[in-house]
């Protein structure tokens, strides 16, 4: 009996401690590869002066003939986000073009990367290309190449302003402006889609010029029986709920204070009396039901999936579903931009670079920074951003503007783009204010807004406590 | 000569010699046991050393240091500890952590004992190795996948709705796992559903080990299945019930995966548990040192609820 219950503690310890070891395994696990590739502890030192030795580096092919990817075969390591076809493509006609570069490309979702960026970029391998999923903290520990001396080489800083800012770091960890710490393959816009069928069945004839018109539109909607908004807001999503109510921000108040708060500008808050207008606006419309009563559990697919099939008037959503709606509602869809609250007044729009960086010890930076200038000025490469993407490429002022598919919904949303570029009301998107504010602070506050948990003040105030907390660490 | 030189011969492999020298190489030979033995222990150990116990030790020294996983670590002492016990939102996960015990672990303990006696007074034959195998099928289906898929069944327009529509329960048609109240309860369903056979499978192996002229002599004297259940049953079955408890609390406590594919902690923060906050605070927020603080609490955590049940279990033996 002795001897039997002994073995058997002995079995049941093993079992636990197996179970334990899964049980803390997210941790232990990936600490210990970030412990062994990062030098953290052995090497500080190390990791401290190769950055800027590296970021040194362009300054001298940009004196002599411009960086390029000269004429000896180079394979371009790269790190490309899953499901979107873009870079893949860029990737092929940029070969064709330059028969001497091939390349490596890994792949991995969004979210993984977000993960596993850091450990790409300080691992003995650093890709000469990947997409960023935030910047920030990477270009602050020395890990991502300062562009700003390609800038000056290829010509990027005389292209029209807004473009490069969203991806300039400055000393003190602010974005917006300082240095150029990656690049966009093109700058994706955001508004709202209407289904047109519906659209005429409530009497809309054009698209609201004020807040108010749009309002009274979603009140139509529901008086005919329709869903006003589609929208997602399922925690493995993200709350899909950010687009309006980042919209009516802009449409209340100037975009400045909310591109201060997303660059992380010292004493910058969310919390303004603006905001709450327009946090109080979004609340009156979730409790008017203009959103679908399940939308804490509709991910991001399902939503467009609905939208498609005729379930909803209006979606927010940005122009990289494009080719989506495209595919499911041929000529059934529109955009426009959200209109500003007085008529007359300028519409605002979330804009945001597709954004890729280089490594700061990356063996090919300079044939990387090449790429880069080749998909802003290339016309082939202009054109499959285009097509491909459905977002505007960027690039020079004078450069061609692709030839878009007649009827596509990508001429409506490229046409949007220069009057947001005029009125200089671009905003980067309030989920990338931090890595983690999208989950930790919109993402469960909305969803509690949406099940009459929080109210617009409480919201605020809720996300910009979390803002701080994760800017002070 | 050559006699003698073959009993020398002999002698030198098992030396018949007195009591003192025997000792010495009975000694010997259970040295060289013990060394053998070790030597086939070492790969098993040195990749659980490697692969457990350091990775366990690092967590706990990087609990003690603030950290982001790139740059030089600083040391804060037990700073991260206060943080966890400060924040509301940590302390939440906790608490859901202990509510998701109750469709883990009570839920298909008592049911799999139900369906355990009932399989094995009932169905012994063709009938019970089929509801066996019914029962046990969600242990060999992939988490993430039937997270997938419970997730579409529990959605607005999903099957477990439209069953309730045809029954007349209009009213009760929700989005499950976006709604505030039945969000955990419809991820702890998954979790029974995911247990159940586990437990039942364990609890029928146990129950088959039990003397059956046991239960012969209560039939005899006219007990019904209840009491057969009540006194022979459970009491029999207290070191079975007790694995099944062990496993399935560090389930419920340790989730992760069926939670982070249904609801990702949503809606709010309704269905977050320590495992989903570890996780975006190591990965997301590159908070290396505050999820590890996280992780090893929830370690100690499981240790001290577990340790009971297993003391518990072990006392009928003895």
């Amino acid at each position: 009996m002795n001897k039997k219950s002994v073995l058997w503690s002995l079995a049941s310890l093993l079992v636990l401690t197996s179970m334990l070891l899964s049980a803390c395994g997210t941790p232990a696990t990936t600490a210990a590869p970030a412990a062994t590739e990062a030098p953290a502890t052995d090497a500080p030192t190390g990791a401290a002066t190769e950055p800027p030795a590296a970021t040194e580096a362009p300054t001298e092919p940009a004196a002599a003939a411009g960086p390029s990817c000269g004429t000896d075969p180079v394979v371009l390591n790269a790190y490309f986000e899953t499901g979107f076809d873009i870079p893949f493509k860029l990737a092929d006609e940029f070969t064709k073009q330059y028969p001497n570069v091939t390349w490596d490309i890994k792949q991995d979702q969004f979210t993984n990367l977000i993960n596993a960026t850091p450990r790409l970029l300080s691992g003995d391998n650093p890709p000469d290309l990947l997409r960023l999923p935030t910047m920030v903290s990477f270009a602050k520990q020395g890990l991502l190449m300062n562009l700003d001396d390609y800038a000056t080489a290829f010509g990027w800083d005389e292209w029209p302003v807004p473009q490069l800012n969203q991806n300039r770091v400055a000393e003190d960890g602010t974005r917006g402006s300082g240095s150029l710490y990656a690049m966009g393959l093109n700058y994706s816009l955001t508004g709202i889609y209407y289904n047109k069928e519906l659209a005429a069945q409530i009497g809309m004839t054009e698209p609201p010029k004020t807040l108010a018109e749009f309002d009274d539109l979603l009140a139509k909607a529901k008086e005919t029986g329709l869903l006003p908004i589609m929208q997602w807001g399922s925690a493995k999503s993200g709350m899909g709920l950010a687009f309006p109510l980042q919209n009516l921000m802009a449409a209340y108040g100037p975009v400045e204070p909310i591109n201060d708060w997303i660059f992380q500008k010292p004493g910058a808050t969310i919390d303004t009396p603006e905001n709450l207008e327009a946090a109080q606006h979004l609340e009156q419309w979730i409790k008017n039901s203009y959103f679908p009563p399940d939308i804490n559990a509709i991910e991001y697919t399902d939503a467009n999936a609905r939208f498609g099939k005729g379930e909803g008037v209006f979606i927010f959503n940005g122009d990289w579903q494009n080719a989506g709606y495209d595919t499911d509602m041929p000529g059934n869809v529109g955009f426009f931009l959200m209109p500003p609250v007085e008529s007359g007044g300028s519409p605002a729009a979330m804009s945001a670079p597709l954004t890729y960086g280089i490594a700061a010890n990356a063996k090919n930076a300079d044939c990387a920074a090449f790429f880069f200038n080749w998909v802003a000025t290339n016309d082939k490469a202009r054109q499959i951003d285009v097509n491909i993407g459905g977002s505007n490429p960027g690039g020079p002022a004078d450069a061609t503007m692709p030839s878009v598919t007649a009827g596509s919904i990508t001429n409506e949303t490229l046409a949007a783009g220069p009057v947001i570029g005029e009125a200089g009301t671009s905003m980067d998107f309030i989920a990338n204010a931090t890595s983690a504010i999208f989950a930790q602070g919109w993402t469960p506050e909305l969803q509690k807004m949406v099940g009459g948990q929080q109210d617009a003040a409480g919201l605020l105030k809720a996300v910009q406590e979390e803002y701080l907390r994760q800017l002070e660490q | 000569m050559t006699i003698p030189s073959k009993s020398t011969v002999t002698s030198k492999k098992r030396p018949a010699a007195p009591a003192l020298s025997r000792w010495i190489s009975l000694n010997r030979v259970v040295r060289r046991e013990t060394i053998i033995g070790w030597l086939f222990v070492l790969p098993a150990l040195l990749m659980y050393a490697a692969f457990v116990l350091l990775p366990l030790l690092l967590s706990i020294q990087y609990s003690f240091f603030r950290w982001d996983g790139i740059t030089p670590m600083t040391w804060v002492g037990l700073k991260n500890y206060a943080t966890v016990l400060d924040d509301p939102d940590l302390l939440g996960t906790i608490f859901n952590a202990f509510r998701l015990v109750v469709f883990f672990s009570f839920i298909p303990v008592t049911l799999g004992l139900v369906v355990a006696s009932i399989i094995h007074r009932v169905a012994t034959g063709r009938l019970g190795a089929v509801a066996r195998t019914v029962l046990f099928l969600p242990q060999v289906i992939p988490l993430v996948a039937a997270g997938i898929i419970w997730g579409w069944l529990l959605a607005l327009p999903g099957l477990i709705n439209q069953i309730l529509k045809s029954v007349g329960l209009d009213a009760l048609t929700r989005a499950w796992l976006g709604d505030f109240d039945w969000a955990l309860p419809a991820v702890g369903f998954i979790g029974v559903w995911v247990l159940l056979g586990f437990c039942t499978v364990l609890l029928l192996t146990g129950i088959t080990k039990v003397d059956p002229s046991l239960y012969e002599s209560a039939r005899i004297d006219g007990a019904g299945w209840f009491t057969e259940f009540v006194r022979i049953t459970i009491p029999l079955l207290r070191q079975e019930i007790g694995v099944c408890l062990t496993v399935t609390v560090i389930a419920a406590l340790a989730a992760f995966d069926i939670v982070y594919v249904t609801t990702a902690g949503g809606p709010g923060n309704s269905t977050a548990v320590p495992g989903i906050q570890i996780y975006i605070l190591a990965f997301t927020e590159q908070r290396i040192g505050l999820a590890s603080a996280l992780a090893v609490m929830l370690m100690v955590l499981v240790l001290v609820v577990i340790l009971p049940i297993q003391r518990l279990s072990r006392e009928t033996t003895s």
